[in-house]
């Protein structure tokens, strides 16, 4: 078990490395940030050359890769447009995005696994088919759109919540946009569970269980749902990663200053350092989270061992 | 009879406001800043400044809000007609439009308490000039004598001044300025935001400085998280004739308009100054009379690069002129922007006023929808070149697809021609503007202007002169080039004026850049606010707002 997450840390440093070269080639290639800076005004030469001097752009840019992740370890991710260090963004951004992705989580896997149980063992009846024709609508509904609909519909018409998320981002204002962002990963949560438990519901184990006389709780919870949650905890793994980075689109609809709005901010200014940063802050989760996933699995399998 | 129907209108609306503002003090809990208490605060819609937020660093407009708030300069644009009257300054006078006396009011402060000094600008603008400071807004001192010496142009190049020598202090109250040419119009460019005074705080620590901005404006900054919100509180030391008539403004930061426009409409918010598209359709029954949609001094154009062997001919003016005389602006603006352009019939803009050099129709036929006499204009220059023409825009902002289509339909319909005109989209805005300053382009492009100053000079000399700084077209006239020298060396303001739209009507000649339309500015309040207006840079005038 040591040795496989050492082994999994190491193979950790190339992909990082990889993706964070990519992301820093790609933006970098947006164009000189410093024609934008300007407006639509044509920049004085002097002023740009001095700033083109200040941010190492005049270097080749595996050199400035170099600068930058030498800048990394140190702690530093470099200056936002607005002068401010990247550093202090992604500490006052992350958090929020945390809380966010964890009411997300937590609405989608509690609501997504119990609807599945309960439509999985009723299967080809009213619940089933009731919750299969509702994830359908759900996942073929893009978020900005069930956004701005609850938006307005819970915040405006009915005004039983505000609108927009307020400074600081406290829980209880975090329900709603926490619901857009799961809407669509819940209704996958859902189906997986179900076919899952289907499947499962008919297994010899099962069978065995309940012919022992096993209480019908002790089957479910023990027998059926520890086996069918597998291909479960594998979205909800990766999902973790794809709601801090999909909060782009809900952070911007209920106004929440987390990662995807300073990505944002980050592309409208043509700000790479704050870009690359909060992408490689991403990176780090994806990683982390994935191997979390692989680890689960040994949990809730007996028979997966890693040696 | 109408009136008396408004005056009971107006009750009504009062009573209902006055009642929700009783219910939403009660529930509002944690936003706990509307109603009574030592003036109300004005909660508003805003966006991240791009840069730091130093006066002479600030381009946008988002910045310039909150300069606009916590500092005055020498002069102020009245809000209502864009005239500069004089602010801290008590006189500013020259005998030759190239050296002046300046002579502060004495009894200035910043709100930490330090005088307002001539030093407090001195020090500025050899701050802002100097190139070590990468100031973005530099060039506005270009004019001062000693400039080149602080801020010498080519890249690369080392300063061999810290001062400008242009500037010298007779006493604490008086200072003069020498120009290194003529420039009648000088003292009305210094209500601009860069020439703003800075305290010696700012000198000793900038970084506290920039934490948290000191003025001498009718606003103090109280708390300012950034990249959130800001709030600013009337400061009572405020020696000008225009304090706060609000307790405070809370600027808080939106990145999707249409977050705040909800907002507004929950009563979360008081004020959003930036009214988004898709809800233009719904903004007059949602508001009414709170829906404020005014020209503001911002012009768009399409510019030809004049330097490329396409549009360098003497022909080629006819050609520019024609497809001017193509574009059918009043139907674009009505279909395309619901009226929020104004179509245009010059290169400045209404916000100047009859008096500040807007001249309606100065354009003449040349700028007014004639789909034949397009044709025919097109034909004598010899058609467009190679057959057809594009239009580059970018494509990341500012929904520009949208319209460019739309004037390239209109071009295609006059010429019979499905295929004469099409749009260029470019990524991202950066790279736009990288393809024009490296004159990479062969064909139009968008161009946008937004005024420094309201001033007809401003929208003149830095697009259309021999060399200037954004002349994008690399457009060259010797008339238009000695006329606005002319101008700069006028005698009076009305006469430099006119000498300006001397120049101007040049410009109709050889059409270096065809005017589309002007810009407007658009706001909505709540009926908690009274006497919102937007000023001529369409920001509101946060300092007049009255809460109820």
């Amino acid at each position: 078990m040591g040795r496989y997450v050492i082994r999994r840390l190491l193979q950790m440093v190339p992909v990082f490395i990889g993706t964070t070269l990519l992301i820093f080639v790609m933006v970098y290639g947006l164009g000189d940030p410093v024609a934008a800076m300007f407006g639509d005004r044509t920049p004085d030469p002097a002023t740009a050359a001095q700033i083109r001097h200040d941010l190492h752009l005049n270097d080749p840019l595996i050199q400035q890769y170099w600068i930058y992740m030498s800048g990394i370890f140190h702690g530093d991710f470099g200056k936002a447009s607005t002068g401010q260090p990247v550093s202090e963004l992604l500490k006052s951004a992350y958090p929020v995005t945390l809380k966010l992705t964890i009411v997300a989580f937590v609405i989608e896997a509690v609501i997504g696994v119990a609807l599945g149980l309960f439509a999985g063992m009723r299967r080809g009846r009213f619940l089933d088919t009731g919750v299969l024709a509702i994830t359908l609508l759900v996942v073929s509904i893009p978020t900005f759109v069930t956004g701005y609909v609850l938006q307005y519909l819970v915040g405006v018409k009915w005004g039983i919540v505000k609108p927009s998320v307020g400074d600081g981002a406290p829980f209880n204002q975090l329900i709603m946009p926490g619901l857009v962002l799961a809407g669509v990963s819940l209704a996958y949560v859902a189906r997986l569970t179900r076919t899952s438990v289907a499947e499962n519901s008919r297994a010899d184990y099962l069978r065995t269980a309940v012919a022992k006389g096993l209480p019908r709780r002790r089957v479910i919870t023990n027998h059926m749902l520890r086996n069918s949650l597998i291909p479960v905890v594998t979205f909800l793994g990766t999902d973790i990663g794809n709601l801090m980075a999909g909060a782009l689109v809900t952070e911007r609809i209920f106004n929440i200053h987390g990662v995807g709005y300073q990505v944002y901010q980050g592309i409208v200014h043509n700000n790479p350092p704050t870009v690359v940063g909060f992408v490689t802050v991403l990176v780090i989760v994806f990683l982390v989270a994935n191997l979390l996933v692989d680890l689960l699995y040994a949990v809730l399998d007996p028979r997966i061992r890693y040696a | 009879m109408r009136g008396a129907t408004r005056v009971r209108w107006a009750v009504g609306v009062t009573v209902v406001a006055l009642t929700a503002a009783a219910c939403g003090g009660g529930d509002s809990g944690g936003g706990g800043s509307s109603g009574g208490s030592g003036g109300g605060i004005v909660r508003a819609s805003w966006g991240d400044p791009q840069n730091p937020l130093e006066p002479a660093n600030t381009t946008e407009v988002q910045g310039g809000k909150v300069l606009d708030m916590i500092f005055r300069g020498l002069k102020f644009y009245n809000p209502k007609t864009a005239k500069a009257e004089n602010m801290v300054a008590d006189s500013i006078t020259t005998t030759d439009s190239q050296n002046f006396d300046i002579k502060l009011k004495s009894g200035w402060t910043f709100s930490n308490g330090e005088p307002v000094t001539s030093d407090s600008f001195i020090d500025a603008w050899n701050y802002d000039t100097q190139l070590k400071n990468a100031q973005l807004n530099a060039s506005f001192f270009q004019y001062i004598d000693g400039y080149d010496k602080v801020h010498p142009d080519a890249p690369g190049a080392k300063a061999s001044a810290a001062t400008l020598s242009g500037l010298t202090k007779v006493s604490d109250t008086e200072f003069k300025v020498r120009l290194n040419q003529k420039f009648a119009l000088f003292p009305d460019t210094l209500g601009y935001a860069a020439f703003d005074p800075l305290p010696k705080a700012f000198f000793t620590n900038r970084s506290a400085w920039l934490a948290k901005p000191i003025g001498n404006g009718p606003y103090q900054i109280s708390s300012y998280t950034k990249g959130s919100k800001m709030e600013l509180k009337k400061w009572d030391g405020y020696k000008g004739p225009d304090p706060a008539q609000n307790g405070g403004v809370e600027l808080r930061v939106y990145t999707d308009n249409n977050t705040a426009y909800t907002d507004l409409q929950a009563g979360n918010i008081d004020l959003v100054d930036d009214i988004p598209v898709s809800q233009l359709r719904n903004v007059k029954a949602d508001l009414g009379s709170r829906y404020i949609n005014q020209p503001a001094g911002i012009i768009q154009t399409i510019a030809f690069p004049l330097y490329s062997p396409r549009w360098s001919s003497a022909n080629a003016a006819k050609v520019r002129q024609g497809l001017s005389m193509a574009i059918n602006r009043d139907q674009i603006t009505k279909q395309i922007f619901e009226d929020t352009r104004t179509p245009a019939s010059d290169w400045t803009s209404p916000v100047l006023g009859d008096a500040g050099g807007f001249k309606k129709g100065l354009c003449g036929d040349e700028c007014t929808y004639n789909a034949d006499k397009a044709k025919q204009l097109i034909s004598q220059g010899g058609g467009l070149p190679g057959g057809h023409i594009t239009i580059t825009y970018n494509a990341d902002t500012g929904s520009h697809k949208e319209w460019i289509d739309a004037v390239c339909n209109s071009i295609n319909n006059a010429l019979g021609n499905n295929k004469a005109c099409v749009g260029a989209p470019v990524g991202t805005f950066a790279d736009f503007r990288n393809r024009i300053t490296n004159k990479q382009l062969n064909d139009p492009f968008r161009a946008g202007w937004q005024m420094d100053y309201p001033l007809i000079q401003d929208f003149l000399q830095p697009q259309y002169f021999t060399g200037a700084s954004s002349n994008d077209s690399h457009y060259s006239s010797p008339t238009f080039d000695s006329l606005v020298n002319q101008a700069n060396a006028a005698g009076s303001t009305s006469e430099s004026v006119s000498k300006f739209q001397d120049a101007e009507k040049q410009l109709v000649k050889d059409m270096p850049a065809i005017p589309l339309w002007y810009q407007n500015g658009s706001a909505g309040y709540s009926s908690n606010l009274s006497n919102v207006a937007l000023n001529p840079f369409s920001v509101p005038v946060y300092n007049e707002i009255k809460v109820s």
